[in-house]
């Protein structure tokens, strides 16, 4: 538990928080983000480090509901694709721009989360299982072949008359950047602390006149938008897909293990998971993809066996703070 | 056709009950999800189909043996991860991941040893022709296998309501805290009930060739989400609520691919939701919801 040494904090948000704040923003955020958007000037396979950048804001927008709320949404994948899917029919089916594009995959993300907000009424592994239905009948709607003048069913879609290689990799990298900057705001706030405090104990958080409802309702939120922007500028980046891509439940699975790898409710955390874990699959999964699986889940067993609070708690096991 | 459908949906129940039963044993002990479930199922249809290609071993011998080697397996793999597992601040999240892991490990083992091609056993090695029951006709290898899942989940139940290791059981299910205090050693009580539910999704897998039609290292996913849906509808953590779950899911499954058969893979999947919603413990659950 990398929170708990911190001392509780009086009802007024004190300054230290706030300069702490700035600090990591000033130390690791901004880097971080400055660092992917020059990546491609260093290293040619743009696509390659889009899918790195797409999977460090889907990490980081999972470590929002997951890292605070303990919440666990083995159906996250279902706002990259309702936000992927959103892009697409808005091109295709309205002939309207990327902009208009990205801001119905936003919109459309978002509402899907409030649609499945009374999930987060179930706990544990109810809610588990509950999102990953839900991101499986979502799936099964938009590939069915009766909505093939909507969707184009499972036959896929073909975006090529928006395509902007550089610019949607430039969207993703601000996607990225926001949802750092929420990380590390939900970090150095009192909203996040609430939450966190939610997460350990919901009975005595309550208590404390913390609105647990509606907090827990605006991470779910937020945590589902960026997931939905990430999937309108995947769309956007791709653009040719299909519903088997934008659903993909590995989407899901990888940012859960990358989050949890790196270490929940931390900045640095899901991004060392992304770069070690997923620059590891693309140096062999792809050619040998069932050794890969198999490394890969051994891996995974090992971590919550042995390190179920991540590498991050390496470090903070010795008093040192991760950012 | 109505008829046909509640009636194979109510064989095929049967069979459902026998699928989900095992996860539904080992959640309702331990508080932890399988998600290798659907994989053990896999293997224990792999067994099968190996025993009957290379011996021509008959699926009942094979699903003694499935029974006996899955128990074997089943009760000393709980030693080696639940334990560690459940000192962990949340071990119900992790053990979804736990064994998520688990489960490409057994699907990658699988591939490499098996490769992804289709396998299957002919329905006719159960029984030649169709039999008439209640007014439908059914093929015989369906009503084998549920007549075996029959069997099966009549065992679970006389375990657990009339041995005393099942009471212990029950026991655990009901309060681990207070059973250990109790002086109930726990773990041997939760590493059984593992192996049991191991082995009753092998068993599930040995007769899923004639049900599920033919199988590939990768059914584990789809299987998983039936499961899932069975036991939730039935409620989570109660063994006998799986029938209930079973029925249900069977009949639904097979009214919605008679009426609406190209929105029939969205069924789990919504009967999950639904009743997760409405009916959050299940249509005979204990109350598991918190704030």
């Amino acid at each position: 538990m990398p929170d708990r040494a911190e001392p509780p904090r009086a009802g007024i948000a004190s300054s230290p928080m706030r300069a702490r704040g700035w600090r990591d923003l000033a130390f690791a955020g901004a880097p971080l983000v400055v660092l992917a958007a020059i990546a491609p000037a260093l290293y040619g396979n743009q696509l390659l480090l889009f899918n790195f950048v797409t999977f460090l804001a889907l990490a980081q927008g999972l470590n929002v509901i997951y890292g605070f709320t303990g919440y666990l949404p083995f159906g996250y994948v279902g706002f990259f694709g309702a936000g992927a899917y959103g892009f697409a029919i808005t091109v295709m089916d309205f002939h309207l721009g990327p902009g208009a594009g990205m801001a119905v995959a936003a919109a459309a993300s978002v509402v899907l989360g409030m649609i499945l907000s009374p999930l987060l009424r179930l706990s544990g592994a109810y809610f588990a299982i509950a999102s990953l239905a839900a991101a499986q009948a979502l799936y099964d709607i938009v590939s069915n072949p009766a909505l093939d003048d909507v969707t184009k069913g499972p036959y896929g879609v073909s975006l090529s008359s928006v395509f902007a290689p550089d610019l949607s990799y430039n969207v993703a990298v601000g996607i990225f950047a926001f949802a750092t900057l929420l990380v590390i705001w939900l970090r150095n706030a009192r909203f996040g602390l609430a939450l966190r405090a939610m997460r350990d104990d919901p009975v005595s958080a309550a208590m404390a006149g913390f609105p647990i409802v509606r907090g827990r309702t605006i991470a779910w939120l937020l945590s589902a938008l960026i997931a939905g922007l990430a999937g309108g500028a995947y769309a956007w980046h791709i653009s040719v897909f299909y519903p088997e891509t934008a659903f993909d439940i590995s989407f899901s699975i990888f940012a859960v293990v990358f989050t949890l790898f790196g270490g929940a409710a931390t900045l640095l955390g899901p991004v060392c998971g992304v770069v070690l874990l997923y620059g590891l699959y693309n140096a062999i999964g792809i050619t040998v993809p069932q050794y890969f699986q198999l490394i890969y889940g051994l891996l995974i067993m090992a971590l919550v066996l042995f390190l179920p609070d991540g590498l991050a708690s390496l470090l903070t096991r010795r008093g040192i703070r991760v950012p | 056709m109505l008829q046909q459908a509640i009636v194979s949906g109510l064989v095929f129940g049967l069979y459902f009950t026998l699928v989900g039963l095992g996860l539904n044993l080992i959640f309702g002990v331990m508080r932890i999800v399988n998600i290798a479930h659907g994989d053990f199922l896999m293997l224990g249809g792999y067994a099968a189909y190996w025993l009957f290609t290379l011996f021509g071993m008959s699926p009942f011998l094979a699903a003694v043996l499935v029974l006996v080697v899955f128990l074997a397996v089943g009760w000393p793999l709980y030693y080696l991860i639940v334990p560690r597992l459940q000192l962990a601040r949340d071990a119900e999240m992790l053990s979804l991941i736990l064994f998520f892991g688990l489960s490409q490990v057994i699907e990658a083992l699988a591939t490499i040893a098996f490769g992804t091609t289709e396998h299957s056993i002919p329905g006719r090695v159960l029984g030649i022709g169709p039999f008439g029951l209640l007014g439908a006709m059914l093929p015989k290898a369906w009503g084998v296998s549920a007549l075996v899942s029959a069997i099966a989940v009549g065992a679970v139940a006389l375990y657990l309501y009339r041995t005393r290791l099942g009471t212990l059981t029950r026991a655990v299910m009901v309060n681990r805290d207070e059973a250990l205090a109790s002086g109930i050693d726990t773990n041997r009580v939760s590493a059984i009930a593992f192996g049991i539910g191991i082995a009753l999704a092998g068993l599930a897998g040995v007769f899923a060739p004639f049900m599920l039609g033919s199988m590939t290292p990768s059914m584990g996913v789809d299987v998983n989400l039936a499961a899932f849906a069975v036991i939730v509808v039935g409620s989570l953590g109660n063994p006998l609520g799986t029938a209930l779950g079973g029925m249900i899911y069977g009949v639904s499954l097979l009214l919605m691919q008679t009426y609406l058969s190209s929105w029939a893979n969205l069924l789990p999947n919504l009967m999950l939701i639904l009743v997760l919603l409405v009916w959050p413990t299940g249509i005979l659950g204990r109350e598991v919801r918190r704030a």
